[in-house]
């Protein structure tokens, strides 16, 4: 069992609240479908399939809460684990951060399951290894990748009457496609909540020509440049950021929106809400019924969300929070949508950045002079208050003149932060779906590349 | 590719539940329920290598696995989790038409397994269509019925939870009372009960224990905030790990206090409250090139991503292209037997068996019995890492034992083993005997951030407390200090090497590799190490 419509998982989840004795009990039931293959040295290595669904319970005894799961639904197993979950509240110590579960809510309707997708068999994955495996066989070219569909549902029910329900899916393809002597490297990624939207051959192409592209390339000297960020070079930035951003960390002095008292000011924020931060084009929101990345309109705990703004024209508007937080500093709460069932690979904030209308192309052919970068690797953070950064470019950095990309060059390590970036900002493309985010093209003015390194 | 941030699950977030890892929850007193039976376990396992073998498998091995974690977790004065979770079931993998499959399933019924072993054969025919290169194995001895043990003194699982968590309270006052403003802490206990039956006639049951006590301090200033992580080490130890034995503890003049095979919590949480007073006013670095003086709770990370990644014999052969990335190390360089990977005093070697470590195991997870190797001898490259289907491509005939899977559901596939730094065999040196002979230099403790190309050739790392060296002795905290360097002439400006009272052994706890990813355990054992003329940036910017 994996993945139950909402009039079952209510059953379920129905069943189980019969059996607490607790003061407070809430549950949520959570499934996964997903299929994969993996190929390298043009030949699939592995595929596989999974599929669970893991029922979770969190009962609490005034401040008291324990949390047992298990994967077995019959009569027996249900009473189990709310009784695991009862002993383990019991035995916990208070915690004085605990707030009671949420009554019944409303939610928004969001498109986020696509049969299609949900559908995806082992030939469609047998047959995006051959997209890329072919056509490099015949450019005498070296094909591995990966690809992985999902289905994710979940499904909250609690005692004071909440319950949520939603079901996704979505599909995540790469490749990373080699020269045979090892001098050249290009690399793709796409992910779609709709796999009809999925053209694994196409993306391969692309890999192909970076791959036949990249190499020979020279050395620049490391320094500040103009950079062509590529979606896939500035979406971690961004997440990382955007996952920064919330207002405990802030209100408690450790983060990038602390705000630094100056001498002698009276009555000084704590954070920097609603301070100018970044290029006043700079607008990054979230929104569960956004056609291109949609989510679940609901929070862990069941609260509804919408669409909501972080940051809009340059300036910090709303910052994510904790029930426990905002009743605490008397702020608004501020959820944001579980990744729990939406098929946003690793988790974390989905978020949508504003852009212009501009293609990448053409975007490449207003630069007189520039870098063309198209992703960033192992990416680590130097420094929490100034959300310095450090990582390297990867398969397929290019050098820009006049317009025209003129030949590969030797990958770099940065040291930059998105801060930075987004207040040097020389223009804006279209934005694309990338690991569940919309990020467009960003040309950048005097990013940091601080050494050269030698890897293709 | 590093390590999943495990950290960030156990941080009270947005979300008001916290989701276990893998697995059911279980109360404590489960958790020490009797194992299943070793003669049951044999049965099916038996029943799952002969289903496959009578459907066209030429190679079966069957892992019964019972995986048992606790995580409690605390934030300042606060028990934020207490979770004790449980895996069951059995992973088969097969060879049939020269190619691998596998399945996995949690229901433990004969029928059950006989068609999970069927369902591993069919996925192996049906990918054999797209194989080119039929699977090897090198040959490996059948060991019959066998069993192994981590040497732990205390389980902790035995351990009472409020033990445990007074344990954490104590050390986040520790920190707090001495210069914190904030404390995470947090407990990871692992349990591995497998057992590992094949084709080749072993029977091999073995119960595996590892224990990581982090934590994570900030101290607020008027000018910023500073950040101080735990110095202790992730290990292959029970709960004794933590009585911090005066004996484990190694001083360095002016500086930290480091641990070896036994460590002080709540001691590392009081120093670690000073020493961010001490950062928040600490000068900044002056960028350029220092002699490094490298404590081993640093070290080894730096062992860990220029040394232990890039040897993965897959890596070398492009298996994780798509992923992690590939490896500077090609055969070319190992085959010309002249590849200077450093200055002739650096040996390192690989181990599947090094007391306390995180990798320690008698077998590995294909039947492997564990040894130890050289990977570079008096600095020149000889050999890899590489499990039973990858050695015939190195010309050799004996697995190295580097099979690992995290779990029963998770196929085996290639891991690192530990990975060390052997210490200086002519004089038993301690971390101040290095130090002494500097005169420009930077003393660097703890693991920071670190960021390595995907071939490992050019690479950054920061660490938790570092020091300036002035005529041979410590002086000052500095702060914003990352080197920069590439792997070979890094480990070619190696100069001098602590002796084996220094040796410690550090670690990873979740080093993650593979698509879909996986992750495992590995420790680092070396001794304070002097390079030399190193490139040393300041990582303090203005935004």
């Amino acid at each position: 069992m994996s993945i139950v419509t909402e009039k079952e998982a209510k059953a379920i989840l129905t069943k189980v609240l019969a059996f607490s004795k607790a003061d407070e009990c809430e549950c949520n039931l959570n499934g996964q479908l997903s299929g994969n293959v993996r190929y390298a040295r043009n030949t699939v290595t592995t595929a596989g399939q999974l599929s669970d669904m893991t029922l979770a319970v969190q009962s609490s005894y005034g401040k008291k809460t324990g949390v047992a799961t298990i994967n077995e639904f019959d009569d027996a197993s249900l009473e189990k684990v709310v009784r695991r979950s009862e002993e383990l509240a019991k035995l916990a110590p208070d915690n004085d951060e605990y707030m009671p579960i949420l009554g019944p809510q409303k939610y928004a309707k969001t498109k986020t399951y696509f049969k299609s997708t949900a559908d995806v068999t082992p030939e469609y994955r047998a047959k995006a290894a051959d997209d890329s495996i072919t056509p490099s066989k015949k450019n005498k070219l070296i094909a591995s990748g990966f690809l992985n569909d999902q289905t994710n549902m979940l499904a909250i029910m609690n005692s004071k009457g909440l319950f949520a329900y939603n079901v996704g899916t979505s599909v995540n393809f790469s490749a990373t496609i080699r020269t045979e002597d090892g001098r050249g490297s290009g690399w793709v990624t796409r992910d779609y909540s709709d796999v009809n939207k999925m053209d694994t051959a196409t993306a391969s192409k692309i890999a192909i020509e970076k791959s036949m592209g990249s190499v020979d390339a020279k050395e620049l000297e490391p320094g500040k440049y103009t950079v062509i960020l590529e979606p896939a070079a500035s979406v971690q930035l961004l997440a990382n950021m955007v996952g920064s951003m919330g207002q405990r960390t802030a209100d408690e002095g450790r983060s990038f929106l602390s705000y630094k008292p100056k001498e002698g000011e009276k009555d000084a924020p704590k954070n920097k809400l609603g301070m100018k931060m970044f290029d006043e084009r700079v607008n990054i929101y979230s929104d569960p019924n956004h056609p291109e990345v949609p989510t679940a309109t609901f929070a862990a705990d069941g609260h509804p969300v919408a669409k909501t703004h972080w940051v809009k024209d340059g300036k910090v508007v709303n910052m994510p929070n904790s029930r426990y937080w905002a009743e605490k500093t008397g702020s608004k709460y501020m959820p944001t949508a579980t990744s729990g069932s939406i098929g946003l690979f690793g988790g974390g904030t989905q978020f949508i950045m504003d852009g212009g209308d501009e293609s990448l192309e053409e975007m490449i052919k207003n630069t007189r002079r520039g870098i063309l970068v198209t992703r960033l690797w192992y990416i680590r953070q130097l420094d929490p208050q100034t959300l310095l950064y450090t990582g390297l470019t990867r398969d397929g950095t290019f050098f820009i003149e006049d317009g025209k990309i003129k030949y590969p060059i030797k990958n770099f390590r940065f040291n930059e932060s998105p801060i930075v970036m987004l207040n040097n900002i020389e223009s804006l493309g279209k934005p694309v779906r990338i690991n569940g985010a919309m990020v467009p093209p960003m040309k950048v003015r005097d990013f940091t590349f601080s050494s050269l390194s030698d890897a293709v | 590719m590093e390590r999943r941030d495990f950290v960030k699950l156990s941080c009270a977030g947005f979300g008001s539940m916290m989701l276990p890892i893998n697995g059911n929850i279980v109360t404590a007193a489960e958790l020490l329920d009797r194992p299943m039976d070793v003669a049951m376990k044999k049965q099916l396992a038996d029943v799952a290598l002969n289903a496959a073998k009578s459907v066209g498998a030429t190679y079966a091995d069957a892992r019964i696995g019972r995986y048992l974690n606790q995580f409690i977790t605390t934030r300042d004065k606060v028990v934020n989790n207490v979770v004790n979770t449980e895996s069951a079931g059995i992973g088969i993998r097969v060879i049939a038409n020269g190619t691998w499959g596998f399945a996995s399933t949690s229901i433990m019924t004969p029928e059950s397994i006989a068609q999970t072993a069927k369902d591993a054969v069919a996925i192996a025919k049906a990918n054999s269509k797209f194989q080119t290169e039929p699977v090897r194995l090198a040959p490996v001895k059948g060991y019959g019925d066998i069993s192994w043990k981590t040497p732990i003194v205390k389980n902790a699982f035995e351990i009472p939870v409020k033990d445990k968590v007074d344990m954490l309270l104590e050390v986040n006052n520790a920190a707090l009372t001495n210069g914190a403003n904030f404390i995470q802490s947090i407990l990871f206990l692992v349990n591995e009960q497998k057992y590992f039956a094949s084709t080749e006639g072993s029977y091999i049951d073995q119960d595996v224990h590892r224990l990581w006590a982090p934590f994570f301090a900030t101290a607020v200033g008027k000018s910023g905030f500073k950040q101080r992580s735990g110095l202790g080490n992730p290990v292959g130890m029970g709960f004794e790990y933590l009585d911090g034995k005066k004996e484990d503890k190694v001083y360095v003049q002016g500086a930290n206090v480091g641990y070896n095979n036994s460590y002080d919590m709540v001691e590392d949480a009081t120093n670690a409250g000073k020493e961010l007073q001490k950062k928040l006013k600490a000068k900044s670095v002056k960028p350029g090139k220092y002699d490094l003086v490298l404590d081993p709770a640093h070290l080894m990370l730096t062992i860990h991503e220029s040394v232990g990644h890039p040897l993965e014999l897959d890596r070398v052969l492009g298996y994780e292209a798509n992923f992690a990335g590939t490896s500077f190390a090609t055969l070319d360089k190992w085959k010309s037997k002249k590849f200077q990977y450093g200055s002739d005093i650096v040996n390192l070697f690989a181990d599947k068996n090094q007391a306390y470590s995180l990798g320690n195991v008698g077998y590995d997870d294909e039947g492997v019995k564990t040894k130890e190797w050289d990977l570079v001898k008096d600095g020149i490259l000889v050999n890899y890492q590489a499990t039973r289907d990858q050695v015939h491509m190195i010309d050799q005939n004996e697995s190295h034992g580097c099979c690992y899977s995290q779990s029963w559901r998770d196929v085996q596939f290639q891991r690192m083993p530990n990975v060390s730094l052997r210490p200086n065999a002519k004089e038993d040196l301690s971390a101040d005997d290095v130090i002494k002979d500097v005169k420009d230099g930077i003393y660097i403790a703890g693991r920071g951030s670190f960021s390595i190309d995907q071939q490992r050739y050019n690479f950054q790392f920061g660490g938790q407390l570092f020091y300036e060296i002035k005529d041979g002795k410590i002086v000052d905290q500095i702060e914003d200090v990352a080197y920069q360097s590439n792997t070979q002439e890094f480990w070619n400006s190696c100069t001098q090497l602590a002796g084996k009272s220094d040796y410690r052994v550090g670690g990873s706890f979740f080093d993650g590799k593979g698509q879909p990813s996986q992750v495992s355990a590995v420790s680092h054992g070396c001794p304070t190490t002097r390079f030399n003329n190193i490139n040393v940036l300041n990582t303090k910017r203005r935004v």
